[in-house]
């Protein structure tokens, strides 16, 4: 029995290519049972995320189940051949395994991918379109991402700003439930990252801006309130992280604004994320007790850092991988003999152990 | 039999610190289950050690510095199983290993287990009082344990510089509050023990000596609620008081027995 695989990704097939390909989640189930009752092949896969658009199928003869493969594509849409890669036996093992550890990801070690293949596999089982061979397989595929997950740095830290600045945040408060964000300028990135904190569970957004109508519609949109500009430090003893993104040429957040706020604030610390240039917080800030700044570059070097200790065990992920791409590939080999000749293959490596 | 009880369980928190140095080094720290099995069987072996010794001075084992010393690593532990998961503060038992480890190392090699002398009477007030110190003093140790991991977290955020063991610590913030539990739970203790001792007339100098470490805590703690005092100097606070418990530890062990 061989296992193939036919698909196209960010790697090979720019947005407008695989938007062609791409299918429905609420499809995923019927496409693969469709594939799975074409002649010569007998367990289909369909899988399409926002990157890649790849069907698995196990079928005796890997040749007859590419070309399989290309037709059902071919009926969906037009594409350069380039566009496409395709794999057999040992390499759609292998492939199966990177895709699923976050290596064949935009984002070296994202884990979002693993939840989408889980969700494609479990389609294809519910139509009846995979057998013991996929199933074999992708629940091997399972258990490699999560071993390289938990034995490897693979998803340490998060790689963008906006990320970084909500893993800090929980690093300070713990769960972001009872946090309270202010605004200082209305800018794109402030209301990302404000965004993203809110989408953990912080609420009560103040937001404040020098055009005050820029203000009060941020605030609407964020379910938030407005502040004028010229009373924020008034403001600020009820927030624990605040946001900076004003264009203002010179620091507007001073130890001398916040040393009185702090003193009120006692043991609560203030978390404080200054992405503007030039800044808006001046750095001497940090050195106060219970006061944790961070600005653009930081949170960028974070970032990149998290991508570099990533990449230093990319290797030790690969390492991983092979070892479970050939113990597959030996069941694989096998899972075709009869029971009796399995028995005896059985035999002879427990003799030769 | 008591002492390769001893041995054997000392040999589990090595197991624990060497675990804590390799993750270090890897730069692949994270809460392990190895970790948590190799304190858990530290501290069956602990029990049994106990056990036997109490059976065989016919009361609670803290008759000299070195049943004391392991009388407090065990109170360590038995609050680390305790505490650690409620508070989520796993990586505690990876601080706690080396802390428990040097501890009972120190007892084992150094010439500490002399027999005290034999008690006119036995009082039941006076087991409390010591058994209620000791375990006071666990919390203390384990404050000062979370107070680590708060200094070292709270370093990491404001330098910038996150390493592979910041991920696996607890938020800041849940430290300040373990630290406060702890100490308080300590103080409590210590409180009940010393009020247990005053009552069955343990020597004036030892009063003072355990007054001394009760008003440390004391002010530590009125600080903080207080709030006079930043979680920072507290956690700083929580690891100094413990290393001046510990030294009152030893001067009220050279006034003899309990």
């Amino acid at each position: 029995m061989n296992i193939v695989c036919l698909g196209l990704s960010h790697r090979t097939a720019s947005v407008e290519q695989r938007e062609k390909f791409a299918i429905a989640e609420s499809e995923l189930g019927s496409a693969a049972c469709r594939l799975s009752t074409t002649d010569g092949l007998g367990e289909c896969v369909v899988i399409s995320t926002c990157n890649r658009v790849e069907v698995y199928a196990a079928a005796p003869d890997a040749g007859f189940a590419l070309a399989a493969l290309r037709r059902f594509f071919a009926e969906r849409a037009t594409a350069d051949d380039t566009a496409f890669y395709q794999a057999d036996a040992t390499e759609s093992i292998r492939h199966l395994f990177r895709v699923v550890s976050g290596l064949e990801s935009m984002v070296l070690g994202e884990t979002e991918i693993l939840g989408q293949v889980k969700k494609a596999y479990q389609a294809a089982c519910d139509a009846g379109a995979t057998g013991r061979h996929l199933n074999k397989f992708f629940q091997r595929a399972f258990n490699v991402a999560k071993e390289v997950r938990t034995k490897t740095n693979i998803t340490r830290g998060s790689t963008s700003v906006g990320a970084v600045a909500v893993d800090l945040a929980e690093k300070i408060f713990g769960k972001l439930n009872s946090c309270k964000v202010m605004i200082l300028g209305a800018g794109e990135t402030s209301e990302l990252t404000a965004r993203a904190l809110l989408s953990r569970g912080a609420h009560s957004i103040f937001v404040s801006n020098r055009s005050h109508d820029r203000a009060v519609a941020l605030a609407a949109e964020l379910g938030g309130r407005a502040i004028h500009f010229d009373k924020w430090h008034d403001e600020l003893l009820p927030a624990d992280i605040l946001i900076g993104s004003t264009a203002a040429p010179h620091a507007i957040v001073t130890r001398e604004k916040i040393a009185p706020v702090m003193r009120q604030r006692k043991d609560r610390p203030l978390f404080i994320i200054d992405l503007a240039v030039p800044r808006d917080v001046d750095p001497a800030v940090n050195e106060m007790d219970g006061v944790y700044l961070y600005d653009i570059d930081s949170l960028k070097a974070i970032a990149g850092q998290s991508l570099e200790v990533r990449r230093a065990d990319l290797a030790l992920c690969e390492q991983m991988i092979e070892r479970h791409v050939a113990e597959f590939g030996v069941w694989l080999a096998k899972s075709h003999l009869p029971p009796l000749e399995r028995g005896a293959h059985l035999a002879k490596r427990l003799a030769a152990s | 039999m008591e002492r390769s009880l001893l041995v054997a369980s000392t040999f589990c928190f090595l197991l624990g610190l060497a675990y804590t140095v390799y993750a270090l080094r890897a730069r692949h720290f994270r809460p392990s289950r190895f970790n948590l099995s190799a304190i858990f069987c530290g501290f069956v072996l602990q029990s049994a050690f106990l056990y036997l010794r109490g059976e065989k001075v016919r009361a609670c084992p803290v008759t000299n510095l070195f049943e004391v010393l392991i009388f407090l690593s065990w109170s360590i532990v038995l609050l680390y199983l305790v505490v650690g998961p409620a508070y989520r503060l796993s990586l505690l038992g990876a601080f706690t290993s080396p802390m428990v480890f040097v501890f009972q190392l120190f007892a084992l090699l150094a010439p500490i287990d002399r027999p005290a002398a034999p008690r006119a009477h036995h009082s039941s007030l006076l087991e409390l009082h010591a058994a209620l110190s000791v375990m006071a003093y666990g919390a203390f140790a384990l404050g000062c344990v979370a107070g680590v991991m708060y200094l070292v977290q709270e370093r990491q955020l404001k330098s910038h510089q996150l390493h592979s063991i910041f991920f696996h610590l607890p938020p800041i913030h849940d430290l300040a509050v373990a630290i406060t539990r702890l100490l308080f739970a300590g103080f409590a203790l210590l409180t009940v023990g010393l009020f247990a001792g005053f009552l069955v007339g343990v020597p004036m100098l030892k009063v003072v000596i355990g007054e001394a470490v009760w008003l440390a805590y004391a002010a530590i703690l009125l600080g903080e609620w207080m709030k006079k005092i930043s979680p920072r100097r507290f956690a700083v606070l929580a690891v100094a008081a413990f290393a001046f418990a510990l030294v009152t530890l030893s001067g009220l062990n050279l006034l003899g027995g309990k």
